[in-house]
């Protein structure tokens, strides 16, 4: 009985914070008189936030393994100085300016990694350096504002996916997306279920799943429908940041790599003696890093349709902010993906709702910042108070 | 010497889960004496003294503590200073980069109204460092001064408080000679300034040339008390008294099948990695064969963890030399990595910081160590993980609801199982085990040495680290024993008593005394 009920309890906390984005999400639609629900506010709130998905999503295995990287808002702007650079000055291609962002980004991630992981700096210290050098680079490449980026580059943040048939008035392929998907997280539960029973493992009551499958399911559903509504539209960043997360989690859920992060988070020690090379592994952890700074960077910079070095300031706040929202612990060794992507989605409603609601800016800044507080806090006495019972 | 006792403990007990801690102690200890306690690892010792500071609060034990006639309800390590009862750790509890005359007020500041009177600090931190011979500038950083110095601050730390029983837990421990003779020579004048002492020690010499009285102890009851002059105590007794119980049916049976030689060490020599010029392990030498279980017999501080973690992956000391050698070739164990390629396993002796990632699940702490085996492409097969999981709670007996469930849930016993299984799924040839049954009762040590047992019985090499001896007696085909950082003797099973043993352990320290 005590492990069914260490299970209600541990999925509770796990999904709690998918909880507080609905009731976020609630309070805002009332508070907003129903426009955050409106089809072209649900796809530019993806589009506003991208950025912060983007970073998160790295930010969560660089918190998780214990470090922190302040560097990646300055490495957003130096990167799209870069970009900047080659299609403006130098008049490449974009594709290939692209390439030589996502190439620059790496080598910035093995900067940042050779000395935490070799020298042994703190990554405080590491990419608190990294936050300076890289925006006063950026500051030399891109002091002046690049603009004249051609279509191509811009529609990477502005295209959407072409509405081809209807079925109703809904648009057909963005609700044959939305079936895909939640069909294929039905089938992934169902497996990895029927093979837990297979292990005699113990498995979740069937009904605590598919309440979570039905509850996960409709808001899929919700939001493709809103989508697929006249005004609204899949842009292909939900695309490309649906594809980071799902190879991210891949990569931390099942990969070699991604274990050795948990356990140099979890213990440090014990995984230096389990014979776990701790030094390579926090070496890719930041080139890994660096690689979504440069995602982010070109995401960015298509955005705005031009480089400027002002850009990213505060980046790294926003995307640490959402790790610890969405539950990773800042002593590491704990941390979801799913978890830093709500959290970011719940500081994304928050902004928007705001925004539609006209409040004032400053009003804005502190309530974002008392939510975050209270968001670890809550997390740090459901814990607390786990221990006890 | 006055006859009346400052302090009286009576019918002291304590329980830990599984554990009798201290069962109906009575303890005596007269104003202005040093009087020494001794006793093997786990005797009870450090428990007793944590009783009489408050770290184990009033309620948490049962009978009574009297200190100077009144009863004591301590319920804090504050509450027995405000006596002044002073006890220091073996773990010193100085802060490195901080002066000595910091150190020495620390939470006792020479302040009024919250702001620091650094020139009375300093100058009455002097007078106190003269008070214990130590020849230093109040502020000199800790980190510059070596361990022995170190000690003598935290005796400074405690004049400073006032201190009219001042208890060390091994002071000697990690000291060389000179500074030991130095410490000791401390506690004499503090004796006669009329500062009680309670001295808990392995070294046996020592305390009988510094104690009055000794009080024996053994599996949390007092052996005797003896007046070191009447009644003419030498270490013979002393060690009779320490290790003298009767071995029964407390280990399985089990019949050594032995084959070649597997695992030798030479020459292996380790230096202390911050004070380079301390040797730690001096030229080891030892050898086991497949299928063989070997003891290392030695007491905290005699380097036998350190030898361990010096050939695992060098993951203790400095200026490492010697060789090892597996089934007769030489092999690098320079890295962790390296030293499990080639076939070693290390299971800690503190599971909690050094063995097992406590927010992770059984079955990652199992497979963390070999995930290799169980992946393609950095991509881990998680039903094979499962399984392999599984099996190991098998053939292990490991007690969890499930492989899923976190490590930290588990008993201590069920813990050093799951550590266990982490290395014995590398499929090692050579096992070191570091005290593998440290901490756990009696059922589940039982357990331990069949899985102990099986290892060999597979051909496993395996080297058991511990200091207690009947384990060791119980368990072992060959037991070497070790004295600061010397092997001083190997010793085969039939021919193995403890009182043999525990001579092998304490020859250099008697050396030198």
């Amino acid at each position: 009985m005590a492990s069914f009920k260490d299970s209600i309890g541990g999925s509770l906390r796990q999904y709690g914070i998918m909880g507080a984005l609905v009731l976020v999400v609630a309070f805002f639609a009332v508070f907003t008189n129903g426009m955050l629900l409106n089809p072209d506010n649900v796809a530019t709130l993806i589009l506003q936030n991208s950025y912060v998905l983007i970073l998160a999503i790295g930010m969560v295995m660089v918190i998780v393994a214990g470090h922190i990287d302040l560097s990646v808002g300055s490495l957003v702007a130096f990167i799209g100085g870069v970009l900047g650079w080659a299609v403006i000055n130098w008049h490449w291609p974009w594709p290939m300016a692209i390439g030589l962002a996502l190439v620059v980004g790496l080598l910035v991630g093995a900067w940042h990694g050779f000395w935490v992981a070799y020298v042994r700096i703190p990554a405080f210290i590491v990419t608190l350096s990294g936050m300076l050098v890289f925006r006063g680079l950026a500051l030399m490449i891109a002091g002046v504002t690049m603009a004249g980026f051609d279509q191509g580059f811009i529609q990477i943040s502005s295209g959407k996916l072409p509405q081809t048939f209807f079925i109703g008035n809904l648009d057909g392929l963005t609700l044959i997306i939305g079936a895909v998907g939640v069909a294929g997280l039905v089938f992934s539960q169902l497996r990895s279920r029927s093979a837990q029973i297979k292990h005699g493992i113990a498995t979740e009551s069937l009904g605590l799943m598919i309440g979570k499958l039905v509850v996960i399911s409709v808001a899929i559903v919700a939001v493709t429908v809103r989508l697929a509504e006249p005004r609204g539209f899949v842009p292909y960043l939900l695309l490309l940041i649906g594809v980071l997360i799902l190879i991210y989690s891949f990569v931390l859920n099942r990969t070699v790599f991604g274990r050795h992060i948990y356990a140099i988070g979890g213990n440090l020690n014990a995984a230096i003696l389990s014979g776990i090379n701790t030094a390579r592994t926090n070496f890719m952890i930041f080139v890994h890093m660096g690689l979504l700074s440069a995602i982010a960077a070109i995401v960015v910079t298509s955005r705005a349709g031009a480089a400027t070095a002002q850009v990213g300031q505060n980046y790294e706040l926003d995307a640490i902010a959402a790790c610890f929202i969405g539950g990773t612990a800042v002593t590491g060794g704990i941390g979801r993906i799913s978890g830093a992507m709500v959290g970011a989605l719940i500081m994304g409603v928050l902004n928007m709702g705001l925004s539609i609601g006209k409040v004032d800016p400053a009003v804005q800044q502190t309530i974002k910042g008392l939510v975050l507080l209270g968001a670890v806090a809550l997390d740090l006495l459901s814990k607390r108070r786990a221990k006890v019972a | 010497m006055n006859e009346t006792p400052i302090l009286e403990m009576n019918d002291i007990s304590m329980e830990f889960p599984g554990v009798k801690a201290l069962s109906e102690v009575n303890f005596q200890v007269r104003a202005g004496e040093i009087h020494a306690i001794c006793g093997e690892n786990g005797a009870g010792k450090s428990t007793l003294m944590k009783v009489l500071s408050g770290v184990h609060p009033y309620g948490s034990y049962s009978g009574q503590v009297t200190y100077k006639g009144e009863a004591c309800n301590f319920r804090s390590i504050r509450d027995s200073e405000a006596r002044g009862i002073v006890i220091i750790h073996q773990e010193l509890a100085l802060i490195p980069f901080l002066s000595i005359a910091e150190n020495i007020f620390l939470g006792n500041e020479r302040a009024s109204h919250g702001i620091i009177d650094w020139g009375q600090a300093n100058k009455q931190a002097a007078e106190l460092l003269a008070r214990v011979g130590l020849a230093e500038n109040p502020s000199t950083n800790i980190v510059d001064i070596g361990v022995g110095k170190q000690q003598l601050v935290e005796i400074a730390k405690a004049l400073a408080k006032r201190v009219e029983l001042l208890i060390l837990d091994e002071p000697t421990a990690a000291l060389n000679d000179d500074d030991s003779e130095h410490l000791l020579n401390i506690l004499r004048l503090l004796r006669d300034e009329g500062v009680t002492c309670i001295i808990i020690s392995h070294k046996l010499g020592e305390i009988i040339r510094v104690a009055d009285s000794i009080t024996v102890i053994r599996d949390g009851q007092v052996i005797e008390t003896l007046d070191v002059v009447a009644d003419q105590a030498d270490e013979e007794r002393l060690i009779k008294g320490m290790v003298g119980r009767e071995m029964n049916s407390r280990f399985p049976e089990h019949h050594h099948n032995v084959g070649e030689e597997v695992f030798r060490v030479e020459d292996w020599t380790v230096h202390h990695p911050v004070d380079a010029q301390r040797v730690m392990v001096d030229r080891a030498n030892l050898d086991i064969r497949a299928g063989e279980i070997v003891g290392l017999a030695g007491l905290m501080g005699s380097g036998r963890t350190e030898l361990a973690m010096s050939i695992f992956g060098r993951t203790y000391g400095a200026n490492i030399s010697g060789t090892v050698y597996l089934r007769g070739v030489p092999i690098s164990t320079h890295t962790v990595e390296l030293a499990v390629r080639n076939g070693l396993a290390y299971v800690s002796e503190d599971r909690k910081r050094y063995g097992l990632n406590l927010i992770q699940s059984v079955k990652e702490n199992k497979t963390s160590a070999a995930l290799g085996k169980l992946s393609k492409y950095g991509v881990i097969d998680k039903n094979a993980e499962t399984k392999a999981a599984n099996k190991l709670k098998d053939d292990l007996r490991v007690k969890t609801p499930t492989v899923e469930s976190p490590v930290s849930k588990l008993s201590g016993g069920n813990q050093q199982k799951v550590s266990l299984a982490k290395w014995v799924f590398t499929d090692p040839e050579v096992l070191i085990l570091d005290e593998p049954t440290r901490g756990i009762d009696v059922g589940a040590k039982y357990e331990i040495y069949q899985i102990i047992n099986d290892l060999a019985t597979d051909g496993k090499a395996v080297l058991v680290i511990s200091s207690e001896l009947p384990e060791l007696i119980g368990i072992c085909r060959r037991i070497y024993a070790l004295s600061e950082g010397r092997i001083t003797g190997v010793v085969d099973r039939a021919g193995a008593t403890q009182e043999y043993l525990m001579n092998l352990m304490t020859q250099e320290t008697k050396k030198a005394s």
